[in-house]
């Protein structure tokens, strides 16, 4: 079915298309670019693209803020936290939901969604005075908690596309070769459906490291991702371009790495899998 | 031991009942048949009896233990799935070990009937194998090995051939029977197809909208049908079945002829008629003959070799007025 | 496969997810909507019943309301015009055969999995800066007066960091359905003489229609709740104010949490009013 296209079509298309892409991109490659100028050069005039004195100065200096590391530490750990806390709540559930739908499982799906609905200021006052109350404000617990429930309906919803998929048989085989519930779902849908958990951490793993309310909200020092440290620099700091910039290539390198290898799985997690 | 007893059981799925009251006695070491067209309730009743669906009502007996209430890994019973339902991540050797591993045994007492098992169905050299790379008979064999290293006490089959292509049906359904008497265990097989329901079973129950039909030997079903149903799908090709003067005849509102039970000739008989269609298989020709006053017709089995084709007109008698079946007006044999 | 046995393990096994999420759902809004009753200042030490709806009318009668209404909705309209009608195109023009397309399909995605503070920032200071910023020395170039975008023009500036953000969300999303047309379709078009044009008026745009929808609803829910990037550029100073950022401000920052309160639950009830589009949509999807 697929047609042979003119080359000269083809080499068209493909120039527009590059030079779209590459335009798109601009703003992440010329953050990474600044990052290896001297202060002096980011502000150059007129600024250069790739003809200058390549320095991993500004790395070191901020790698050397000796709070950069917590920053970055936090973030691993709200983003790993949130994940693995949601996905042992959230496989369960999708199990349940996936393979012993009841009358009522889907006013239940869509119960779940409408609470990721919910504009998360008009909850602010009450998580913030409950966090302080507790003595919980600014506590890695606290924030996981609050990421993992923000993310927890994305969760159920991607595993439970993923679970359907699965042949209800294989399950029934393993029942009646005396499997257990647990052992199930431990020996054999989990391994089936890893590729699907999989991208599922994966995405639940980057919107919890981009998460830009509660992050900022919940937290001053202690719990404080490189959200809050990079909103840091809005000012005075900012205007430090070369610094900025190793700052944000730090913070957005390794999601950007993992959001290119799972592309092609968000569609389904990000539209509640109303488009495949 | 393998015996198992359903009593008064039922079955509703919501509002509709798929399975009115059923009785049912299965003896230990008998290969059962559950056959009947799509929809007849037939892999439900299964399903019932593997405890992967509740019964609605009544009760489910193995080996004189109520079983209703017993989930389904314990009720001692292995199942092969149509869909074969082979764990795709794991080996060969896996798969097979799986019930082992479950039942807590591992080592090298699970190896060993492990290998026994491989070793009935010829699957010794596939072991490390994954189900993907292997062929549908491989598979099949597979679930079969799942089965067999359990040990249960009955053999539950649905529609284990029907994703397997002609040929290797009839190899399969062979060495499942051959399996049945190394193993002497009590065998359920589901089917829609009447060949594997004549050729396997010990016993066939004959199902439609999940009422029991008739049960009985292949035998008995061919020489015995107790109602138009059970004539019409037992025997290939399907039965002829005469209404009208000719049924009167007999006294009966409508009789039955088996095409192997009718005799062609070209010049005299009790129904003329024109051939329609004939088709030469070599060791027999069914000749499909298109005769005035009845209906659809009727096939007749002729030899091999006759002469008879297209548009040819032809007579056709019974070979004998004990093989022909009368049945009353509500389809009972009289 | 539904016995006795295992449906109560999946009542038990959906339990925790469906108690967390009712607990983190009923108490912080049951609470919203008690302060929104109260007039409390903490800081004045002030803590009394409110009279009525007062906090309600003082939050809707007062000048910023509209005004955060206004923002909000020329921000929420404009980035969706962006998005859809450059998503459309992007996916249309990565759906043609090209060379590198994976290479250029993950350079249009990239923006979506940069973090919201860290693009705002990077717009802000290194292009939008009215002395130092990429555009300045772009506008010098062609001898024209550099613009101080955030000051100048802040609701435009706002809104291309978000579109650039979201742009690859839409982008994704229409290009997977897109792929997902049949491709005979548009043959059996082209045999029947339909130009390039028709057939993406009356094959690609239909199919399409529901991408889009689907693409409009989850990104307003998400754009109602923008808060970031306007936290780092502007915050929320020349007219850049949107309801989340108003009740944000009259919480946080001023402390009032009655009349903050009573914009929360505002916020949640015209953001439910979209909800129920986005779930009928994807509740149909369900049934099949």
């Amino acid at each position: 079915m697929a047609r042979e296209v003119s080359r000269r079509r083809k080499t068209v298309v493909t120039i527009i298309a590059w030079a779209i892409g590459l335009l798109i991109f601009f703003p992440i490659l010329w953050t990474i670019l600044t990052s290896f100028k001297t202060e002096a050069e980011a502000i150059a005039d007129p600024p250069s693209l790739f003809f200058f004195d390549w320095t991993l100065e500004n790395y070191e200096v901020v790698g050397e803020r000796s709070n950069y590391g917590k920053f970055l530490w936090n973030s691993v750990i709200l983003a790993v936290g949130s994940t693995i806390f949601g996905l042992m709540i959230a496989i369960p559930s999708a199990w349940s939901m996936a393979f012993q739908p009841g009358k009522r499982t889907k006013d239940v799906m869509m119960w779940m969604l409408s609470t990721k609905m919910m504009p998360a200021v008009g909850v602010l006052f009450p998580i913030y005075i409950l966090a302080r109350n507790t003595g919980l404000f600014d506590t890695h617990i606290l924030l996981i908690v609050v990421l993992m429930l923000m993310n927890l309906p994305i969760i159920i919803w991607m595993l439970y596309t993923y679970f359907k998929e699965i042949p209800v048989d294989i399950l029934e085989a393993a029942r009646m070769d005396g499997a257990s519930l647990k052992s199930e779902i431990i020996y054999v849908l989990t391994p089936m459906a890893l590729p699907g958990i999989a991208s599922t951490m994966l995405l639940n793993i980057i919107l919890a490291w981009n998460e830009a309310f509660w992050t900022l909200n919940l937290t001053t020092i202690n719990a404080a991702p490189l959200t809050a440290f990079i909103a840091s620099y809005s000012s005075p700091e900012g205007l430090f371009y070369a610094k900025l910039s190793a700052a944000s290539t730090m913070a957005i390198a390794p999601i950007l790495i993992m959001g290119w290898f799972s592309q092609k799985q968000l569609v389904r997690g990000l539209t509640f899998g109303a488009v495949k | 031991m393998g015996r198992i007893t359903l009593k008064d059981v039922t079955k509703s799925f919501g509002e509709t009942q798929v399975i009115p009251p059923l009785n049912l006695e299965i003896n230990d070491g008998e290969f059962v048949v559950f056959v009947g067209p799509s929809g007849c309730g037939k892999s439900t009743l299964l399903r019932l009896i593997a405890g992967l669906e509740d019964v609605t009502s009544g009760s489910i007996n193995i080996n004189d233990m109520d079983a209703t209430n017993i989930p389904p890994a314990k009720r001692g019973l292995a199942m092969v799935f149509q869909s074969y339902a082979l764990y795709p991540h794991m080996s060969v050797r896996k798969n097979i070990g799986f019930p082992l591993k479950m039942a807590g045994i591992e080592g090298a007492q699970a190896t060993k009937k492990i290998d026994e098992a491989a070793k009935v169905l010829n699957l010794t050299d596939y072991l490390d194998r994954k189900p993907g790379q292997l062929s549908g008979g491989q598979r099949q064999r597979v679930a079969i090995g799942r089965a067999i290293v359990r040990e249960p006490d009955a053999f539950l089959f649905d529609e284990p051939l029907s994703n397997l292509d002609a040929a290797l049906r009839v190899n399969m359904r062979l060495e499942i029977s051959e399996l049945h008497h190394q193993l002497k265990t009590t065998m359920i097989y589901v089917t829609h197809d009447q060949v594997e329901a004549m050729t396997m079973a010990d016993k066939i129950v004959v199902l439609r909208a999940g009422n029991i039909e008739q049960v009985g030997s292949p035998i008995e079903l061919y020489k015995n049908p107790q109602n138009l149903f059970v004539a019409g799908f037992i025997g290939s090709p399907k039965m002829n079945f005469i209404n009208g003067t000719s049924a009167l005849e007999y006294d009966a509102h409508t009789i039955g002829v088996r095409p192997e039970h009718l005799r062609a000739s070209k010049s005299e008989g009790v129904w003329k008629g024109v051939v329609g269609v004939s088709e030469h298989l070599g060791s027999d020709t069914f000749l499909r003959v298109n005769v005035d006053g009845i209906e659809d017709g009727l096939v007749v089995r002729a030899e091999g070799d006759v002469e008879l084709y297209h548009g040819d007109t032809v007579y056709l008698s019974p070979e004998n007025d004990s093989r022909i079946y009368k049945f009353d007006r509500n389809g009972q044999a009289i | 496969m539904a016995t006795q046995h295992s449906r109560s393990a999946a009542k038990l096994m959906n339990a925790p997810a469906v108690f967390l999420l009712l607990v983190w759902m009923l108490v912080p809004l049951c609470m919203t909507l008690y302060f929104s009753f109260l007039d409390y200042r903490p800081l004045r030490g002030v803590y009394e019943w409110a009279d009525g709806f007062e906090n309600y009318a003082r939050f809707v009668s007062s000048s910023s309301f509209t005004d955060s209404v206004l923002t909000t909705l020329i921000m929420v309209g404009g980035i969706l015009m962006i998005t859809v009608i450059g998503g459309v195109l992007l996916a249309l023009l990565l759906d043609q055969p090209i060379w590198g397309q994976g290479i250029v399909r993950i350079l249009v995605i990239a923006p979506f999995f940069v973090m919201p503070t860290v693009s705002a920032l990077v717009w802000k200071n290194m292009f939008m800066n009215p002395v130092n910023g990429l555009f300045a020395y772009l506008w010098k170039f062609f001898g024209a007066t550099p613009i101080d975008w955030l000051s100048q023009a802040p609701i435009f500036s706002i809104v291309w960091i978000v579109s650039w953000q979201w742009l690859p969300f839409a982008t994704l999303i229409l290009l997977t359905a897109i792929q997902s047309l049949d491709s005979e379709q548009m043959e059996a078009a082209e045999m029947d003489g339909a130009s390039a044009l028709s057939r993406f008026a009356y094959i690609t745009l239909p199919h399409l229609a529901r991408a889009i929808t689907v693409v409009v609803l989850i990104q307003t829910i998400f754009l109602l709740s923008i808060f970031a990037e306007i936290f780092v550029t502007t915050n929320g100073a020349f007219g850049t104010r949107t309801l989340t950022y108003l009740v944000y401000q009259r919480v946080l920052e001023s402390q009032n949490i009655g009349l903050g309160s009573a914009g929360g639950i505002i916020a949640v009830i015209l953001a439910n009013i979209v909800a129920i589009f986005l779930m009928r949509i994807v509740g149909k999807n369900l049934d099949n």
